[in-house]
């Protein structure tokens, strides 16, 4: 007993070091972000907020749900596997209304060279033309339906879509 | 019972602890998808790209990425029979315009490698994070909080492949987030989506209906700067021995 007696310097300094732990708790439970620590050291919430983020490209299927002629007619042709979107842009704007959002038909004289401007960089089997000397200024869609590009499918073959 | 001041003491800790769990709240959580089923990587065939810059122009209006800022972009890679490893690599404006034709070249080829956020299993992105703002999920997708992240740049600096940059007006890290609010709700990613070739697709390793599995066993496949140990989940097909 003697011992305590003396000790009780001891039993204060471990007091100021208890309670200054405890403000150090209480501190960080204010700063320490809600969920940091659920799944590793980063906030967990932050993975919900990303999720939310707003769509902007609509998906193939969405496209078919309202034009599944023109994904029929896609389907027959070489461009089956191209999504709409890859043409025609981003589009939930129009998917989520229809009548606001009014898709701009994409210009078929910048469209079409993207891809089909030929270049030794391509790879060897795409088809592949030099437009200038391929259509000498007639508008692609006039020989080729752009859903389904094989010859005479264009609008002066009177199959246009 | 005399509540002294040595039982306020005992106490406080366990008030503590409570309140922490009060403050922590319950998880959000995504209806009908759970992160542990999936890892999420991407499979890009370079003989099937062919440089349109589409992918380009779809992340960019997916993601609201700034002019001059790339998440996603295209490199033209010429590689001559003289300099087997040193390629000549032009991407102007991230290919997303597209690129100037070339004609052929009887002394060396010319192909397209789209690049973006490998994903990489063990990244060093998130290891040098300071402050845990960016990590990997569990579900394999390497991602920013950018409510966290103080523009640093320690990842930016870190990423070995050049996918990361400083927001010009948020003024914090950037990057693909393979489209993880698409992905999530079953869709594709914008690029993939856009992509009029299939050069690029999205794959899901822990899927075994995914169509990975059998590419991956059918084909020989490469990642980019494997020596660097960093997991990368973005499989190159038909990649030639020059790309870095």
């Amino acid at each position: 007993m003697s011992v305590l007696k003396d000790a009780g310097h001891l039993f204060r300094f471990v007091g100021i070091f208890v309670v200054l732990f405890l403000i150090f708790l209480v501190v960080r439970g204010f700063v320490v972000p809600k969920t940091f620590g659920e799944y590793g050291h980063y906030r967990a919430a932050a993975i919900g907020e990303i999720a939310a983020n707003p769509l902007h490209f609509a998906g193939h299927q969405a496209c078919a749900e309202c034009h599944a002629d023109i994904v029929a007619t896609k389907a027959a042709g070489a461009h089956a596997h191209v999504n709409c979107e890859a043409c025609h842009g981003p589009l939930e704007g129009h998917v989520e209304n229809p009548a606001a959002v009014v898709p701009v038909l994409p210009n078929t004289a910048t469209l079409c060279v993207r891809c089909h401007e030929a270049s030794a960089a391509r790879p060897k089997g795409f088809p592949q033309v030099v437009a200038a000397e391929h259509a000498n200024g007639v508008a692609c869609e006039t020989c080729h339906n752009p859903h389904s590009p094989a010859i005479g499918s264009g609008s002066n073959a009177g199959g246009a879509q | 019972m005399n509540i002294t001041r040595r039982h306020v003491l005992l106490l406080l800790p366990a008030a503590a602890v409570a309140w922490k769990s009060v403050l922590a709240g319950t998880p959000e959580s995504a209806p009908n998808y759970t992160m542990t089923d999936h890892w999420w990587g991407m499979l890009i065939d370079v003989s099937k790209c062919i440089g349109c810059g589409n992918c380009v122009r779809a992340c960019q209006a997916e993601n609201d990425v700034p002019d001059g800022f790339f998440r996603t972009w295209v490199e033209e890679y010429h590689r001559t029979d003289w300099h087997l490893d040193r390629p000549q690599v032009i991407s102007p404006d991230g290919g997303k315009e597209g690129f100037p034709p070339v004609s052929e070249d009887p002394d060396g080829i010319y192909f397209f490698v789209p690049k973006l956020c490998n994903h990489c299993a063990d990244s060093p992105c998130t290891q040098v994070c300071p402050v845990g703002a960016t990590f990997i999920t569990p579900d394999g997708v390497v991602l920013i909080d950018q409510k966290y992240c103080m523009g640093c740049g320690y990842c930016v600096q870190a990423c070995p492949y050049g996918c990361r940059y400083i927001h010009p007006t948020k003024h914090v890290a950037d990057k693909c987030t393979l489209c993880y609010h698409r992905i999530t709700k079953g869709l594709t990613t914008a690029c993939c989506e856009a992509c009029p070739t299939g050069a690029r697709q999205l794959a899901d390793l822990k899927n075994p209906k995914d169509p990975i599995h059998e590419f991956l066993r059918t084909h020989t496949v490469h990642i980019l700067k494997p020596d660097m140990a960093t997991g990368a989940k973005v499989f190159y097909n038909d990649l030639d021995g020059s790309v870095r």
